[in-house]
Protein backbone atom coordinates (compact mmCIF):
# COMPACT_ATOMS: atom_id res chain seq x y z
CA UNK A 1 0.00 0.00 0.00
CA UNK A 2 2.71 2.46 -0.44
CA UNK A 3 2.63 3.17 -3.70
CA UNK A 4 -0.52 4.91 -5.01
CA UNK A 5 -2.09 3.99 -2.13
CA UNK A 6 -2.61 6.80 -0.62
CA UNK A 7 -6.24 7.90 -2.66
CA UNK A 8 -7.41 4.92 -1.15
CA UNK A 9 -6.85 5.24 2.23
CA UNK A 10 -7.52 8.87 2.22
CA UNK A 11 -10.83 7.29 0.83
CA UNK A 12 -11.50 5.29 3.46
CA UNK A 13 -10.29 7.72 6.17
CA UNK A 14 -10.93 11.05 5.53
CA UNK A 15 -9.53 12.60 8.39
CA UNK A 16 -6.51 13.80 7.62
CA UNK A 17 -6.28 16.22 4.44
CA UNK A 18 -2.69 15.81 3.49
CA UNK A 19 -2.78 12.71 1.47
CA UNK A 20 -5.76 14.28 -0.64
CA UNK A 21 -3.89 16.96 -2.05
CA UNK A 22 -0.65 14.30 -2.73
CA UNK A 23 -3.66 12.36 -4.71
CA UNK A 24 -4.93 15.59 -6.30
CA UNK A 25 -1.30 15.87 -8.33
CA UNK A 26 0.14 12.37 -8.16
CA UNK A 27 3.81 12.37 -9.60
CA UNK A 28 3.90 11.08 -12.53
CA UNK A 29 6.56 8.72 -11.89
CA UNK A 30 4.63 6.29 -10.18
CA UNK A 31 2.40 5.80 -12.30
CA UNK A 32 4.19 3.53 -14.07
CA UNK A 33 5.41 1.88 -11.78
CA UNK A 34 2.42 0.50 -10.26
CA UNK A 35 1.63 -2.74 -11.86
CA UNK A 36 -1.68 -3.93 -10.01
CA UNK A 37 -2.22 -7.44 -11.11
CA UNK A 38 -5.90 -7.98 -11.43
CA UNK A 39 -6.85 -4.66 -11.60
CA UNK A 40 -7.71 -2.49 -14.75
CA UNK A 41 -4.75 -0.19 -16.11
CA UNK A 42 -5.06 3.39 -14.73
CA UNK A 43 -6.20 5.42 -17.25
CA UNK A 44 -6.97 9.18 -17.56
CA UNK A 45 -9.64 10.33 -19.99
CA UNK A 46 -8.16 10.98 -22.80
CA UNK A 47 -8.21 14.58 -24.11
CA UNK A 48 -7.83 15.47 -27.81
CA UNK A 49 -5.79 18.35 -28.68
CA UNK A 50 -7.76 20.35 -31.01
CA UNK A 51 -5.92 22.45 -33.25
CA UNK A 52 -6.57 25.68 -34.22
CA UNK A 53 -9.19 26.95 -36.84
CA UNK A 54 -6.58 28.49 -39.26
CA UNK A 55 -4.51 24.95 -39.61
CA UNK A 56 -7.40 23.01 -39.98
CA UNK A 57 -8.58 25.76 -42.77
CA UNK A 58 -5.17 25.30 -44.55
CA UNK A 59 -5.47 21.44 -44.45
CA UNK A 60 -8.68 22.03 -45.87
CA UNK A 61 -7.23 23.80 -48.87
CA UNK A 62 -4.43 22.34 -49.24
CA UNK A 63 -6.66 19.35 -49.65
CA UNK A 64 -9.33 21.04 -52.30
CA UNK A 65 -6.49 22.22 -54.32
CA UNK A 66 -4.33 18.87 -54.20
CA UNK A 67 -7.94 17.46 -55.59
CA UNK A 68 -8.32 19.93 -58.57
CA UNK A 69 -4.72 20.15 -59.47
CA UNK A 70 -5.10 15.80 -59.76
CA UNK A 71 -7.98 16.56 -61.73
CA UNK A 72 -6.55 18.50 -63.75
CA UNK A 73 -3.39 16.94 -64.47
CA UNK A 74 -5.12 13.65 -65.15
CA UNK A 75 -7.03 14.65 -67.89
CA UNK A 76 -4.05 16.62 -69.34
CA UNK A 77 -2.67 13.30 -69.42
CA UNK A 78 -5.63 11.30 -70.59
CA UNK A 79 -5.50 9.14 -67.64
CA UNK A 80 -9.22 10.48 -67.37
CA UNK A 81 -11.44 11.10 -70.24
CA UNK A 82 -11.90 14.92 -70.29
CA UNK A 83 -14.63 14.15 -72.70
CA UNK A 84 -16.75 12.58 -69.99
CA UNK A 85 -15.32 14.65 -66.64
CA UNK A 86 -14.38 17.65 -68.24
CA UNK A 87 -11.23 19.25 -66.13
CA UNK A 88 -11.11 22.44 -63.74
CA UNK A 89 -9.73 24.50 -66.95
CA UNK A 90 -12.81 24.11 -68.72
CA UNK A 91 -15.12 24.45 -65.98
CA UNK A 92 -13.88 27.47 -64.66
CA UNK A 93 -14.05 29.19 -68.38
CA UNK A 94 -17.54 27.94 -68.86
CA UNK A 95 -18.42 29.69 -65.83
CA UNK A 96 -17.45 32.93 -66.40
CA UNK A 97 -19.41 32.42 -70.07
CA UNK A 98 -22.41 31.28 -67.64
CA UNK A 99 -22.14 34.56 -65.64
CA UNK A 100 -21.30 36.64 -68.48
CA UNK A 101 -23.16 35.87 -71.58
CA UNK A 102 -25.46 32.89 -69.99
CA UNK A 103 -28.65 33.19 -68.34
CA UNK A 104 -27.09 32.43 -65.03
CA UNK A 105 -29.13 34.77 -63.02
CA UNK A 106 -32.15 34.05 -64.52
CA UNK A 107 -31.65 30.22 -63.94
CA UNK A 108 -30.71 30.74 -60.68
CA UNK A 109 -33.80 32.79 -60.12
CA UNK A 110 -36.01 30.83 -60.93
CA UNK A 111 -34.83 27.71 -58.73
CA UNK A 112 -34.09 30.43 -56.38
CA UNK A 113 -38.16 31.77 -56.49
CA UNK A 114 -40.02 28.61 -56.53
CA UNK A 115 -37.49 26.48 -53.60
CA UNK A 116 -38.17 29.43 -51.41
CA UNK A 117 -42.15 29.62 -52.01
CA UNK A 118 -42.63 25.82 -51.81
CA UNK A 119 -40.65 25.86 -48.54
CA UNK A 120 -42.71 28.96 -47.29
CA UNK A 121 -45.89 27.21 -48.38
CA UNK A 122 -45.33 23.87 -47.64
CA UNK A 123 -44.16 24.52 -44.49
CA UNK A 124 -46.88 26.89 -43.06
CA UNK A 125 -49.56 24.35 -44.64
CA UNK A 126 -47.89 21.37 -43.16
CA UNK A 127 -47.47 23.10 -39.54
CA UNK A 128 -51.16 24.16 -39.72
CA UNK A 129 -52.20 20.68 -41.06
CA UNK A 130 -50.59 19.06 -38.11
CA UNK A 131 -51.34 21.70 -35.68
CA UNK A 132 -55.13 21.39 -36.64
CA UNK A 133 -55.22 17.89 -35.83
CA UNK A 134 -55.00 19.49 -31.64
CA UNK A 135 -58.78 20.71 -32.12
CA UNK A 136 -60.34 17.03 -32.12
CA UNK A 137 -59.01 13.67 -31.49
CA UNK A 138 -61.79 12.17 -33.86
CA UNK A 139 -60.76 14.52 -36.63
CA UNK A 140 -57.07 13.38 -36.07
CA UNK A 141 -57.36 9.99 -36.10
CA UNK A 142 -59.27 9.88 -39.25
CA UNK A 143 -56.84 12.26 -41.22
CA UNK A 144 -53.74 10.53 -39.73
CA UNK A 145 -53.59 7.52 -41.74
CA UNK A 146 -54.27 9.37 -44.80
CA UNK A 147 -51.14 12.07 -44.20
CA UNK A 148 -49.19 8.69 -42.78
CA UNK A 149 -49.99 7.23 -46.34
CA UNK A 150 -48.68 10.53 -48.38
CA UNK A 151 -45.86 10.30 -46.62
CA UNK A 152 -44.98 7.00 -48.26
CA UNK A 153 -45.68 8.01 -51.82
CA UNK A 154 -42.83 8.63 -53.48
CA UNK A 155 -44.02 12.27 -54.77
CA UNK A 156 -41.08 12.61 -57.25
CA UNK A 157 -42.78 9.56 -59.42
CA UNK A 158 -45.47 12.48 -59.15
CA UNK A 159 -43.75 15.12 -60.88
CA UNK A 160 -44.98 14.44 -64.49
CA UNK A 161 -48.64 14.28 -63.64
CA UNK A 162 -47.83 17.66 -61.79
CA UNK A 163 -46.76 19.38 -64.77
CA UNK A 164 -49.44 18.12 -66.36
CA UNK A 165 -52.08 20.14 -64.18
CA UNK A 166 -49.96 22.96 -63.27
CA UNK A 167 -48.23 23.33 -66.66
CA UNK A 168 -45.08 23.99 -67.48
CA UNK A 169 -44.12 27.00 -65.64
CA UNK A 170 -43.33 28.25 -61.78
CA UNK A 171 -46.46 27.06 -60.84
CA UNK A 172 -45.16 22.77 -61.44
CA UNK A 173 -42.18 23.50 -59.69
CA UNK A 174 -43.36 24.93 -56.37
CA UNK A 175 -46.46 22.12 -56.51
CA UNK A 176 -43.37 19.53 -56.39
CA UNK A 177 -41.45 21.56 -53.90
CA UNK A 178 -44.76 22.20 -51.36
CA UNK A 179 -45.71 18.39 -51.56
CA UNK A 180 -42.40 17.63 -50.36
CA UNK A 181 -42.30 19.45 -47.46
CA UNK A 182 -45.85 19.77 -46.57
CA UNK A 183 -46.66 16.45 -45.57
CA UNK A 184 -43.26 15.93 -43.35
CA UNK A 185 -44.32 19.40 -41.81
CA UNK A 186 -47.65 18.02 -40.68
CA UNK A 187 -46.47 14.73 -39.12
CA UNK A 188 -43.68 16.58 -37.40
CA UNK A 189 -46.04 19.49 -36.38
CA UNK A 190 -48.62 16.22 -35.58
CA UNK A 191 -45.62 14.90 -32.84
CA UNK A 192 -45.19 18.27 -31.56
CA UNK A 193 -48.94 18.42 -30.69
CA UNK A 194 -49.23 15.02 -29.15
CA UNK A 195 -45.92 16.18 -27.10
CA UNK A 196 -48.15 18.63 -24.99
CA UNK A 197 -47.79 17.89 -21.71
CA UNK A 198 -50.96 16.78 -19.82
CA UNK A 199 -50.67 18.20 -16.51
CA UNK A 200 -49.90 21.73 -18.35
CA UNK A 201 -53.12 21.36 -20.31
CA UNK A 202 -54.40 20.94 -17.07
CA UNK A 203 -53.14 23.67 -15.05
CA UNK A 204 -54.68 25.75 -18.52
CA UNK A 205 -57.97 24.63 -17.29
CA UNK A 206 -57.89 24.31 -14.02
CA UNK A 207 -57.76 28.33 -14.40
CA UNK A 208 -60.36 28.48 -16.60
CA UNK A 209 -58.76 28.75 -20.00
CA UNK A 210 -60.66 28.46 -22.93
CA UNK A 211 -60.18 25.88 -25.99
CA UNK A 212 -57.94 28.94 -28.13
CA UNK A 213 -56.21 29.97 -25.28
CA UNK A 214 -54.60 26.60 -24.55
CA UNK A 215 -53.71 26.63 -28.14
CA UNK A 216 -52.36 29.94 -28.60
CA UNK A 217 -50.67 29.74 -25.38
CA UNK A 218 -50.05 26.23 -24.52
CA UNK A 219 -50.00 23.88 -27.64
CA UNK A 220 -48.79 26.44 -30.16
CA UNK A 221 -45.50 27.55 -27.84
CA UNK A 222 -45.15 23.97 -27.52
CA UNK A 223 -44.92 22.72 -31.51
CA UNK A 224 -42.40 25.65 -32.28
CA UNK A 225 -39.33 23.84 -31.77
CA UNK A 226 -40.60 20.99 -33.53
CA UNK A 227 -41.44 23.19 -36.40
CA UNK A 228 -38.27 24.74 -36.48
CA UNK A 229 -36.14 21.77 -36.19
CA UNK A 230 -38.01 21.13 -39.67
CA UNK A 231 -36.74 23.66 -41.27
CA UNK A 232 -33.47 22.79 -42.54
CA UNK A 233 -34.85 19.27 -43.47
CA UNK A 234 -37.74 21.31 -45.96
CA UNK A 235 -35.35 23.41 -47.33
CA UNK A 236 -33.44 20.87 -48.88
CA UNK A 237 -36.50 19.24 -49.87
CA UNK A 238 -38.16 22.22 -51.31
CA UNK A 239 -35.01 22.51 -53.48
CA UNK A 240 -34.78 19.01 -54.54
CA UNK A 241 -38.23 19.21 -55.70
CA UNK A 242 -37.44 22.63 -57.63
CA UNK A 243 -34.71 20.75 -59.64
CA UNK A 244 -36.98 17.25 -60.31
CA UNK A 245 -39.61 19.52 -61.59
CA UNK A 246 -37.09 21.29 -63.90
CA UNK A 247 -35.71 18.28 -64.95
CA UNK A 248 -39.32 17.13 -66.23
CA UNK A 249 -40.10 20.10 -67.65
CA UNK A 250 -38.08 22.45 -69.63
CA UNK A 251 -38.14 26.12 -69.51
CA UNK A 252 -35.92 27.91 -67.17
CA UNK A 253 -33.67 27.07 -63.67
CA UNK A 254 -30.55 25.72 -63.02
CA UNK A 255 -31.88 21.73 -62.65
CA UNK A 256 -33.06 22.77 -67.11
CA UNK A 257 -29.32 23.76 -67.40
CA UNK A 258 -27.97 20.71 -65.99
CA UNK A 259 -30.16 18.31 -67.99
CA UNK A 260 -29.74 20.74 -71.17
CA UNK A 261 -26.15 20.36 -70.58
CA UNK A 262 -26.21 16.42 -70.02
CA UNK A 263 -27.90 15.80 -73.23
CA UNK A 264 -25.89 18.36 -75.38
CA UNK A 265 -22.62 17.07 -73.88
CA UNK A 266 -21.32 20.10 -72.72
CA UNK A 267 -20.11 18.28 -69.54
CA UNK A 268 -18.50 21.50 -68.83
CA UNK A 269 -21.45 23.29 -67.92
CA UNK A 270 -22.80 20.69 -66.18
CA UNK A 271 -20.55 20.88 -63.54
CA UNK A 272 -20.91 24.81 -63.32
CA UNK A 273 -24.45 24.26 -62.75
CA UNK A 274 -24.15 21.49 -60.11
CA UNK A 275 -21.23 24.27 -58.67
CA UNK A 276 -23.71 27.23 -58.78
CA UNK A 277 -26.65 24.72 -57.26
CA UNK A 278 -24.78 23.69 -54.30
CA UNK A 279 -23.67 27.46 -53.34
CA UNK A 280 -27.16 28.50 -53.34
CA UNK A 281 -28.45 25.59 -51.54
CA UNK A 282 -25.37 25.87 -48.84
CA UNK A 283 -26.31 29.95 -48.89
CA UNK A 284 -30.19 28.92 -48.42
CA UNK A 285 -29.07 25.79 -45.72
CA UNK A 286 -27.42 29.03 -43.83
CA UNK A 287 -30.41 31.51 -43.71
CA UNK A 288 -32.17 28.86 -42.65
CA UNK A 289 -29.61 28.05 -39.53
CA UNK A 290 -29.45 31.45 -39.09
CA UNK A 291 -33.66 31.96 -38.67
CA UNK A 292 -33.04 28.95 -36.56
CA UNK A 293 -31.07 30.27 -33.87
CA UNK A 294 -32.59 33.57 -33.98
CA UNK A 295 -36.18 31.86 -33.40
CA UNK A 296 -34.94 29.69 -30.83
CA UNK A 297 -33.05 33.05 -29.01
CA UNK A 298 -36.20 34.84 -28.96
CA UNK A 299 -38.74 31.87 -27.89
CA UNK A 300 -35.87 31.13 -25.08
CA UNK A 301 -35.38 27.46 -26.03
CA UNK B 1 -79.65 31.94 8.89
CA UNK B 2 -76.35 30.98 8.88
CA UNK B 3 -73.91 31.49 5.85
CA UNK B 4 -72.78 28.37 4.04
CA UNK B 5 -69.51 27.29 4.16
CA UNK B 6 -66.63 28.77 1.36
CA UNK B 7 -66.38 24.94 -0.04
CA UNK B 8 -68.47 21.74 0.33
CA UNK B 9 -67.91 18.86 -0.83
CA UNK B 10 -71.14 16.79 -0.63
CA UNK B 11 -71.39 13.14 -0.89
CA UNK B 12 -68.72 13.31 -3.64
CA UNK B 13 -67.26 9.90 -4.62
CA UNK B 14 -65.40 8.78 -7.56
CA UNK B 15 -65.16 5.42 -9.91
CA UNK B 16 -62.58 4.63 -12.35
CA UNK B 17 -63.30 2.36 -14.48
CA UNK B 18 -60.17 0.09 -15.48
CA UNK B 19 -59.16 -2.42 -17.53
CA UNK B 20 -59.77 -4.91 -14.31
CA UNK B 21 -62.75 -3.79 -12.95
CA UNK B 22 -64.11 -0.62 -11.08
CA UNK B 23 -61.48 1.16 -8.90
CA UNK B 24 -63.51 3.26 -5.95
CA UNK B 25 -60.74 5.79 -5.70
CA UNK B 26 -63.05 7.62 -3.25
CA UNK B 27 -66.28 6.40 -1.29
CA UNK B 28 -68.91 9.09 -0.59
CA UNK B 29 -67.46 11.76 1.46
CA UNK B 30 -68.57 14.76 2.90
CA UNK B 31 -66.55 17.72 4.10
CA UNK B 32 -67.12 21.55 5.29
CA UNK B 33 -64.57 24.12 4.69
CA UNK B 34 -65.67 27.91 6.35
CA UNK B 35 -63.88 31.01 4.91
CA UNK B 36 -60.54 31.69 5.21
CA UNK B 37 -59.55 28.42 7.22
CA UNK B 38 -56.18 26.76 6.45
CA UNK B 39 -57.49 22.88 5.71
CA UNK B 40 -55.24 19.89 5.18
CA UNK B 41 -55.38 16.58 4.04
CA UNK B 42 -53.29 13.97 4.69
CA UNK B 43 -54.17 10.38 3.97
CA UNK B 44 -51.33 7.30 2.15
CA UNK B 45 -50.39 7.21 -1.35
CA UNK B 46 -53.58 6.83 -3.84
CA UNK B 47 -56.15 7.64 -1.03
CA UNK B 48 -57.60 10.21 -3.32
CA UNK B 49 -56.23 13.72 -1.77
CA UNK B 50 -55.50 14.55 -5.94
CA UNK B 51 -58.94 12.98 -6.87
CA UNK B 52 -60.77 15.22 -4.84
CA UNK B 53 -58.53 18.07 -5.96
CA UNK B 54 -59.54 18.02 -9.78
CA UNK B 55 -62.71 17.07 -9.00
CA UNK B 56 -63.28 20.66 -6.97
CA UNK B 57 -60.87 22.19 -9.33
CA UNK B 58 -63.51 20.87 -12.47
CA UNK B 59 -61.14 18.79 -14.46
CA UNK B 60 -62.56 15.63 -13.30
CA UNK B 61 -66.21 14.94 -13.09
CA UNK B 62 -67.50 13.35 -9.70
CA UNK B 63 -69.14 10.14 -9.69
CA UNK B 64 -71.74 10.97 -7.35
CA UNK B 65 -72.54 14.03 -5.21
CA UNK B 66 -71.73 17.92 -6.13
CA UNK B 67 -69.12 20.31 -4.97
CA UNK B 68 -70.68 23.85 -3.35
CA UNK B 69 -69.06 27.03 -3.24
CA UNK B 70 -70.50 29.50 -1.13
CA UNK B 71 -73.61 27.54 -1.70
CA UNK B 72 -73.60 27.32 -5.01
CA UNK B 73 -73.81 24.17 -7.17
CA UNK B 74 -69.80 24.40 -8.71
CA UNK B 75 -69.72 21.03 -10.23
CA UNK B 76 -67.48 20.35 -13.23
CA UNK B 77 -66.85 24.14 -13.63
CA UNK B 78 -63.60 25.05 -14.28
CA UNK B 79 -61.52 28.47 -12.77
CA UNK B 80 -63.63 28.38 -10.13
CA UNK B 81 -60.68 27.40 -7.60
CA UNK B 82 -57.18 28.58 -7.79
CA UNK B 83 -55.63 24.93 -8.03
CA UNK B 84 -51.61 24.22 -7.49
CA UNK B 85 -51.10 21.09 -9.36
CA UNK B 86 -48.18 18.42 -7.89
CA UNK B 87 -45.96 19.73 -10.32
CA UNK B 88 -45.21 23.46 -11.06
CA UNK B 89 -45.65 23.70 -14.24
CA UNK B 90 -44.42 26.52 -15.26
CA UNK B 91 -43.46 27.28 -19.17
CA UNK B 92 -39.88 27.26 -20.19
CA UNK B 93 -40.64 29.50 -22.89
CA UNK B 94 -42.28 32.20 -20.21
CA UNK B 95 -39.95 34.49 -17.78
CA UNK B 96 -41.10 34.01 -14.44
CA UNK B 97 -42.76 37.24 -14.24
CA UNK B 98 -44.95 35.85 -17.33
CA UNK B 99 -45.38 32.62 -15.78
CA UNK B 100 -46.90 34.00 -12.95
CA UNK B 101 -48.75 36.31 -14.96
CA UNK B 102 -50.35 33.53 -16.83
CA UNK B 103 -53.59 32.91 -14.45
CA UNK B 104 -54.48 36.48 -14.25
CA UNK B 105 -53.83 36.31 -18.22
CA UNK B 106 -56.10 33.23 -18.90
CA UNK B 107 -59.15 35.38 -16.35
CA UNK B 108 -59.20 38.16 -19.10
CA UNK B 109 -56.86 40.57 -17.73
CA UNK B 110 -54.34 42.58 -20.15
CA UNK B 111 -51.00 40.89 -20.40
CA UNK B 112 -49.32 44.70 -18.91
CA UNK B 113 -51.55 44.94 -16.28
CA UNK B 114 -50.79 41.13 -15.10
CA UNK B 115 -46.92 42.10 -15.11
CA UNK B 116 -47.74 45.09 -12.96
CA UNK B 117 -49.45 43.40 -10.40
CA UNK B 118 -47.15 40.42 -10.13
CA UNK B 119 -43.90 42.69 -10.81
CA UNK B 120 -44.39 43.99 -6.96
CA UNK B 121 -45.70 40.31 -5.68
CA UNK B 122 -42.95 38.42 -7.29
CA UNK B 123 -40.01 41.51 -5.60
CA UNK B 124 -41.91 40.84 -2.20
CA UNK B 125 -41.73 37.11 -2.19
CA UNK B 126 -38.26 36.29 -2.74
CA UNK B 127 -37.87 36.09 -6.43
CA UNK B 128 -36.29 39.77 -7.24
CA UNK B 129 -33.54 39.83 -9.94
CA UNK B 130 -35.37 36.76 -11.55
CA UNK B 131 -38.52 38.30 -12.85
CA UNK B 132 -36.84 38.05 -16.34
CA UNK B 133 -35.39 35.08 -16.35
CA UNK B 134 -36.13 31.78 -17.13
CA UNK B 135 -37.76 28.80 -15.00
CA UNK B 136 -34.80 27.07 -15.68
CA UNK B 137 -32.63 29.49 -13.85
CA UNK B 138 -34.92 28.99 -10.84
CA UNK B 139 -33.89 26.64 -7.68
CA UNK B 140 -36.85 24.02 -6.92
CA UNK B 141 -37.51 26.27 -4.28
CA UNK B 142 -38.23 28.96 -6.36
CA UNK B 143 -39.87 27.12 -8.92
CA UNK B 144 -42.56 26.39 -6.27
CA UNK B 145 -42.89 30.03 -5.13
CA UNK B 146 -43.28 30.95 -8.92
CA UNK B 147 -45.77 28.51 -9.54
CA UNK B 148 -47.99 29.81 -5.98
CA UNK B 149 -47.97 32.96 -6.71
CA UNK B 150 -49.46 31.86 -10.12
CA UNK B 151 -52.44 30.13 -7.83
CA UNK B 152 -52.74 33.15 -5.75
CA UNK B 153 -52.78 35.46 -8.47
CA UNK B 154 -55.87 34.71 -9.75
CA UNK B 155 -57.88 36.41 -6.96
CA UNK B 156 -60.06 33.10 -6.24
CA UNK B 157 -61.36 32.63 -2.80
CA UNK B 158 -60.48 29.00 -2.55
CA UNK B 159 -56.82 27.57 -3.13
CA UNK B 160 -56.10 23.80 -3.41
CA UNK B 161 -52.66 23.29 -3.18
CA UNK B 162 -51.24 19.60 -3.90
CA UNK B 163 -48.37 18.63 -1.91
CA UNK B 164 -46.66 21.78 -2.98
CA UNK B 165 -43.35 21.43 -0.76
CA UNK B 166 -43.57 17.82 -1.34
CA UNK B 167 -40.08 17.45 -3.56
CA UNK B 168 -37.55 19.95 -1.39
CA UNK B 169 -34.87 19.91 0.71
CA UNK B 170 -36.46 20.13 4.62
CA UNK B 171 -34.48 23.87 4.88
CA UNK B 172 -36.12 25.27 1.80
CA UNK B 173 -39.60 23.61 2.96
CA UNK B 174 -39.40 25.10 6.43
CA UNK B 175 -38.51 28.71 4.65
CA UNK B 176 -41.42 27.92 2.31
CA UNK B 177 -43.66 27.14 5.14
CA UNK B 178 -43.16 30.48 6.76
CA UNK B 179 -43.23 32.08 3.61
CA UNK B 180 -47.17 30.65 3.00
CA UNK B 181 -48.15 31.08 6.59
CA UNK B 182 -47.06 34.68 5.41
CA UNK B 183 -49.04 34.80 2.38
CA UNK B 184 -52.21 33.06 4.08
CA UNK B 185 -51.90 35.97 6.53
CA UNK B 186 -51.74 38.89 3.95
CA UNK B 187 -54.06 36.75 1.45
CA UNK B 188 -56.67 36.01 3.69
CA UNK B 189 -57.65 32.91 1.17
CA UNK B 190 -59.36 29.58 2.16
CA UNK B 191 -56.66 26.73 1.64
CA UNK B 192 -56.95 23.56 1.56
CA UNK B 193 -53.25 21.74 1.61
CA UNK B 194 -52.28 17.90 0.62
CA UNK B 195 -49.32 17.11 2.27
CA UNK B 196 -47.85 14.13 3.42
CA UNK B 197 -46.05 15.64 6.44
CA UNK B 198 -47.87 15.54 9.22
CA UNK B 199 -45.51 18.22 11.20
CA UNK B 200 -46.00 20.38 8.36
CA UNK B 201 -50.19 20.03 8.63
CA UNK B 202 -50.09 20.44 12.12
CA UNK B 203 -47.87 23.49 12.02
CA UNK B 204 -49.92 25.05 8.93
CA UNK B 205 -53.64 23.97 9.72
CA UNK B 206 -56.70 25.13 11.45
CA UNK B 207 -58.22 21.57 10.93
CA UNK B 208 -56.65 18.29 10.01
CA UNK B 209 -58.90 15.95 7.45
CA UNK B 210 -57.12 12.39 7.91
CA UNK B 211 -57.85 10.18 4.75
CA UNK B 212 -57.95 6.70 4.45
CA UNK B 213 -57.29 4.61 1.12
CA UNK B 214 -59.08 0.88 -0.36
CA UNK B 215 -61.31 2.78 -0.65
CA UNK B 216 -59.95 6.17 -0.85
CA UNK B 217 -62.30 8.31 2.10
CA UNK B 218 -61.96 10.81 5.15
CA UNK B 219 -61.87 9.40 8.43
CA UNK B 220 -61.24 11.60 11.32
CA UNK B 221 -61.35 15.37 11.35
CA UNK B 222 -59.18 16.77 13.67
CA UNK B 223 -58.93 20.57 14.63
CA UNK B 224 -55.90 22.10 15.48
CA UNK B 225 -56.35 24.83 18.11
CA UNK B 226 -52.82 26.14 18.71
CA UNK B 227 -52.90 30.08 18.36
CA UNK B 228 -51.83 32.13 15.30
CA UNK B 229 -49.05 33.70 14.55
CA UNK B 230 -47.37 30.46 14.74
CA UNK B 231 -43.69 30.46 15.75
CA UNK B 232 -41.41 27.54 14.83
CA UNK B 233 -40.83 26.51 17.89
CA UNK B 234 -44.16 25.47 18.48
CA UNK B 235 -43.36 21.75 17.58
CA UNK B 236 -41.66 21.39 20.05
CA UNK B 237 -44.07 22.20 22.30
CA UNK B 238 -45.96 19.20 24.63
CA UNK B 239 -49.41 19.80 22.96
CA UNK B 240 -47.72 19.84 19.18
CA UNK B 241 -46.27 16.37 19.68
CA UNK B 242 -49.44 14.92 20.76
CA UNK B 243 -51.14 15.83 17.92
CA UNK B 244 -48.77 14.84 15.54
CA UNK B 245 -48.38 11.17 17.50
CA UNK B 246 -52.08 10.53 17.36
CA UNK B 247 -52.38 11.51 13.36
CA UNK B 248 -49.35 9.32 13.01
CA UNK B 249 -51.14 6.65 14.75
CA UNK B 250 -54.11 7.56 13.13
CA UNK B 251 -52.46 7.04 9.75
CA UNK B 252 -50.89 3.61 10.68
CA UNK B 253 -53.61 2.18 11.74
CA UNK B 254 -55.06 2.29 8.48
CA UNK B 255 -51.70 0.56 7.01
CA UNK B 256 -53.64 -2.23 5.05
CA UNK B 257 -51.22 -4.88 6.14
CA UNK B 258 -52.51 -4.10 9.74
CA UNK B 259 -55.98 -3.69 9.36
CA UNK B 260 -57.98 -6.69 8.78
CA UNK B 261 -61.02 -5.12 6.31
N1 LIG C 1 -57.57 8.19 -14.53
C1 LIG C 1 -57.50 7.18 -13.63
N2 LIG C 1 -57.86 5.94 -13.97
C2 LIG C 1 -57.79 4.93 -13.07
N3 LIG C 1 -57.38 5.06 -11.83
C3 LIG C 1 -56.98 6.27 -11.41
C4 LIG C 1 -57.03 7.41 -12.29
N4 LIG C 1 -56.59 8.49 -11.62
C5 LIG C 1 -56.29 8.04 -10.39
N5 LIG C 1 -56.54 6.73 -10.24
C6 LIG C 1 -56.35 5.92 -9.03
O1 LIG C 1 -57.06 6.54 -8.00
C7 LIG C 1 -56.35 6.43 -6.77
C8 LIG C 1 -56.25 7.79 -6.13
O2 LIG C 1 -55.40 8.60 -6.90
P1 LIG C 1 -54.92 10.02 -6.40
O3 LIG C 1 -54.04 10.58 -7.47
O4 LIG C 1 -56.09 10.81 -6.01
O5 LIG C 1 -54.05 9.64 -5.14
P2 LIG C 1 -53.31 10.63 -4.13
O6 LIG C 1 -53.97 10.48 -2.82
O7 LIG C 1 -53.23 11.98 -4.71
O8 LIG C 1 -51.88 9.95 -4.07
P3 LIG C 1 -50.45 10.65 -3.97
O9 LIG C 1 -50.29 11.02 -2.54
O10 LIG C 1 -49.51 9.56 -4.37
O11 LIG C 1 -50.43 11.80 -4.90
C9 LIG C 1 -54.99 5.83 -7.10
O12 LIG C 1 -54.98 4.49 -6.66
C10 LIG C 1 -54.91 5.89 -8.59
O13 LIG C 1 -54.27 4.76 -9.08
MG1 LIG D 1 -51.66 13.16 -5.50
Amino acid sequence: MHFTGNGIMSLAFPTSLAPRDAEATPPATTEQAAPRPGKSARRRLPVSRNWPTSIVMLVQMVILVGFIALWEISAAYKLIDPFFWSRPSAIWSTLLIFFTEGDAFTDIGFTFRSTIIGFVLGTLAGAALGLSMWWSRNYASIVQPYIICLESIPKLALAPLIILVFGMGLASKVAIATALTLVVSALTAYSGVQSVDKDQERLFYSLGASRWQVFTKLVAPTCVPWIISILRVNIGLALTGSIVGEFVAFQHGLGRTILYAGTTYDIALVWVAVLVLSILSIIMYASVSWLESVLKRNMAY
Amino acid sequence: MVSPPKLRLENLSKTFTTDNGDFVALAASNLDIPAGRFVSLIGPSGCGKTTIFNIVAGLLPPTTGRVLIDGEDATGFIGQVGYMLQKDLLLPWRTVLDNVALGMEIKGTPLKEARERALPLIQRYGLGGFEHQHPSALSGGMRQRAALLRTLLIDMDVILLDEPFGALDAQTKSKLQEWLLGLFNDFGRTVVFVTHDVEEAIYLSDEIHVMASKPGRIVEALPIDLPRPRHRSVVTTPRFMAMKKYCLDLLHDQDPQRSAA
